[in-house]
């Protein structure tokens, strides 16, 4: 259960894991901040994702669990606009976002973070929190020459800003100013959530937050998670691996395999469902 | 990569920007060398005021220091393109024409069958022909060209790195072929056509300037020094308050990640064609300059070479870093326009060979590029956040499928 075993090759061809449905046990009932109906996303011959439907209750946590290649990355990349669903809508706060630029996508409240961290490496920390606010700005090219006092204001605020943020997540104030490559792993994963977070969404996706991490460090950060939604009444929706972290922080799961959904419900019973078991471990006996 | 910086520990404290130059970020700067900067910028200055009068006001020396600040401008905006946003623009000798013809269209006897006078003196009042006040035929041309910018730029939106220049590459061509053969091309009858040819367009009104009582001529050439000097000032202080501005910020970050700028809220389509339109601008205001300092527009000027001789510029200098342009701008035009053909050109028939040195301007031009890179890949004046991404590979632009689980 600790690591993430893709078993898949041992798992008999012939069976068809895909069809394998699990419980599916629906969302608890409440206002929906996000909700997905039937989204599928075709490559060419590949369907990387296939009408998965599913949705984000407000101020909650939930996951998304799979193995690799599940389609996970796809799936998130549908959500913040990246890619474009082949079939299916997506509804954002109660506006239909399919097909939304990211960038409009990111304006309505929704921020994430990388798989692989993504910073502007030669910005500064504090820079790159600076850009994560962009959507929230308003100067534009004449307004950066001409420096009108509330373009100057509206800087010295999100730069403001931006110092909170990063103070926040819990960087160190000394090195706010120093370039992102050069900063340690944990912190370039700090600065990149301070930097979703600085676009103020309402719902902050993270693409695998905790890899690379060690077990404190991904203890720490689910606190963090907690927190957030806490302190911030906003929506997480998790990425993972780790399944102690899932299960640990996550209020809801849903189980993708090949692109499919094949299980959704509590912690618990997806933990045991014999659907996930077999797309983690492979088929048994 | 120089001695690694050993206070870069986990718990160290970041030195001053004093102590760790290779690492600090502009703007984090100390007091005492930002203030040492700031004496330096103005001596500068008043020695680029008071030069003029070193010479006399017909020297060909002026001459070329007024080509060289036009040619800063160019640079300043190709810089904005290139060095900032990170599109790779071949054809910026489109806006060089598009600035020049400007000239043409508004400020000539060219159109004779209209008559339209705003701002000028008694003189050009009564001429035929669109005589427009020179200011505002600077504004003209800048507003031409950004528009033109964002015609350049849009097929170019989808592509990355080097598909860019091809396709900007192909938009110079097309402006030149345009240039050539626009005295067929009639859009608005026929005594208004797009060009004048081969033959190009001329003489051009002489620019009249406020408080002056004769208008600028080839025979006093301080005032066109001061115009020129003016110019580059405004071009330096816009540049310097963009990069410095949520827009240069987005420029960077899509120069370095365009997904994750995206995903950041940066909108991809409107961020680039701001570069590309202020970098226009910005050619726009040094072509119809030149248009004017030149007293015609010719065809032929518009090459393909000058794209590259403004490109050498940006990247001798330090793509990205703005006193690196000027200082490449500088150098480069004053090579090009008084060391090779004042100074040297006779040496080779001195020492028995039969070409003169101009015959290889170009042949010059690449042997100091290669020698540039070989020397100082980043630049004369690098800038910090380039120099890294040479050296250590930031921004080598992943793709969107790089980060698919």
């Amino acid at each position: 259960m600790s690591d993430e075993p893709n078993l898949k090759k041992d798992a008999d061809p012939a069976a068809e894991p895909a069809s394998a449905t699990g419980t599916i046990t629906p969302p608890p009932e409440g206002k929906k901040l996000m909700v997905v109906d039937g989204a599928s996303k075709i490559f060419g011959g590949l369907v990387a994702v296939n009408d998965v439907s599913f949705s984000i209750p407000e101020k909650s946590i939930v996951s998304i669990i799979g193995p690799n290649g599940a389609g996970k990355t796809t799936f998130f990349n549908l959500l913040t606009g990246l890619y474009r669903p082949t079939y299916g809508t997506i509804t954002f706060g109660g506006k239909d976002i399919t097909g939304t630029r990211p960038d409009k996508i990111t304006s309505l409240g929704m921020a994430r973070t990388f798989q692989n961290i993504r910073l502007f490496g030669t910005m500064s920390a504090l820079e790159n929190v600076m850009v994560g606010q962009h959507a929230r700005m308003k100067s534009g090219l004449v307004g950066s020459i001409l420096r009108p006092p509330w373009q100057r204001k509206e800087e010295t605020r999100v730069r403001e800003k931006a110092r909170e943020m990063l103070d926040y997540v819990g960087l160190r104030p000394q090195i706010v100013e120093e370039m992102a490559i050069n900063l340690s792993y944990g912190d370039q994963r700090r600065v990149e959530i301070a930097r979703a977070l600085a676009s103020e969404p309402q719902l902050l996706l993270l693409d695998e937050p905790t890899a690379g991490m060690n077990p404190s460090e991904s203890e720490n950060l689910t606190q963090f998670m907690r927190k957030l939604r806490d302190d911030l009444g906003i929506s997480i929706l998790l990425i993972e691996h780790d399944m102690k972290v899932v299960m640990g922080v996550s209020e809801y799961v849903t189980v993708l395999d090949h692109g499919e959904k094949i299980a959704e419900g509590l912690p618990k019973a997806v933990r045991a469902d014999p659907a996930v078991v077999e797309a983690y471990l492979g088929k048994q006996g | 990569m120089g001695t690694p910086d050993l206070t870069k520990g986990a718990t160290a404290p970041v030195p001053a920007a004093g102590g760790s130059k290779k690492f600090a970020l502009r703007g984090s700067g100390g007091g005492l060398s930002k203030n040492a900067n700031r004496g330096a910028v103005v001596l500068a200055l008043l020695f680029a005021v008071l030069l003029p009068f070193l010479f006399d006001p017909t020297s060909g020396f002026i001459n070329d220091c007024v080509l060289a600040l036009a040619y800063v401008v160019m640079a300043l905006g190709l810089n904005v393109v290139v060095g900032f946003a990170g599109l790779l623009d071949l054809g910026y000798v489109a806006f060089y024409a598009v600035g020049a013809y400007s000239v043409g269209w508004f400020a000539s006897t060219f159109y004779s069958d209209a008559s339209v006078h705003v701002g000028v003196n008694d003189f050009l009042d009564k001429l035929p022909g669109v005589h427009l006040n020179f200011f505002l035929v600077i504004l003209l041309a800048m507003i031409l060209c950004a528009i033109a910018g964002v015609f350049i730029g849009l097929p170019t939106l989808r592509l990355r790195g080097d598909y860019i220049a091809i396709v900007t590459l192909a938009f110079g061509e097309i402006i030149y072929r345009f240039a050539v053969n626009g005295d067929e091309i009639t859009p608005f009858g026929d005594a208004y056509p797009l060009t004048n040819g081969q033959q190009g367009i001329g003489p051009l009104d002489k620019p009249q300037l406020p408080f002056m009582s004769e208008p600028l001529t080839p025979l006093e050439l301080r005032p066109w020094y001061w115009v020129a000097l003016g110019m580059v000032a405004i071009a330096v202080l816009a540049v310097v308050m963009v990069r410095d501005s949520r827009l240069g910020r987005a420029w960077i970050a899509l120069r370095e990640d365009e997904v994750a700028a995206a995903s950041m809220g940066v909108p991809l389509v409107k961020t680039k064609l701001l570069a590309y339109a202020m970098g226009a601008a910005l050619g726009g205001m040094a072509g119809a300059f030149l248009g004017f300092f030149a007293t015609t527009v010719n065809a032929n000027s518009f090459k393909f070479s000058f794209s590259i001789f403004v490109l050498s510029m940006v990247i001798l200098g330090g793509l990205g870093s703005i006193w690196g342009v000027v200082l490449g701008a500088v150098a480069l035009s004053f090579i090009n326009y008084w060391l090779i053909p004042d100074v040297l050109n006779t040496v080779p028939g001195k020492i028995g060979l039969d070409f003169q040195l101009d015959q290889l301007s170009f042949g010059i031009f690449g042997f100091l590029l290669v020698i540039g890179m070989v020397l100082k890949p980043e630049g004369l004046l690098p800038e910090r956040r380039r120099k890294i991404e040479l050296t250590e590979g930031v921004g080598t632009d992943q793709s969107l499928e790089g980060s698919r689980a």
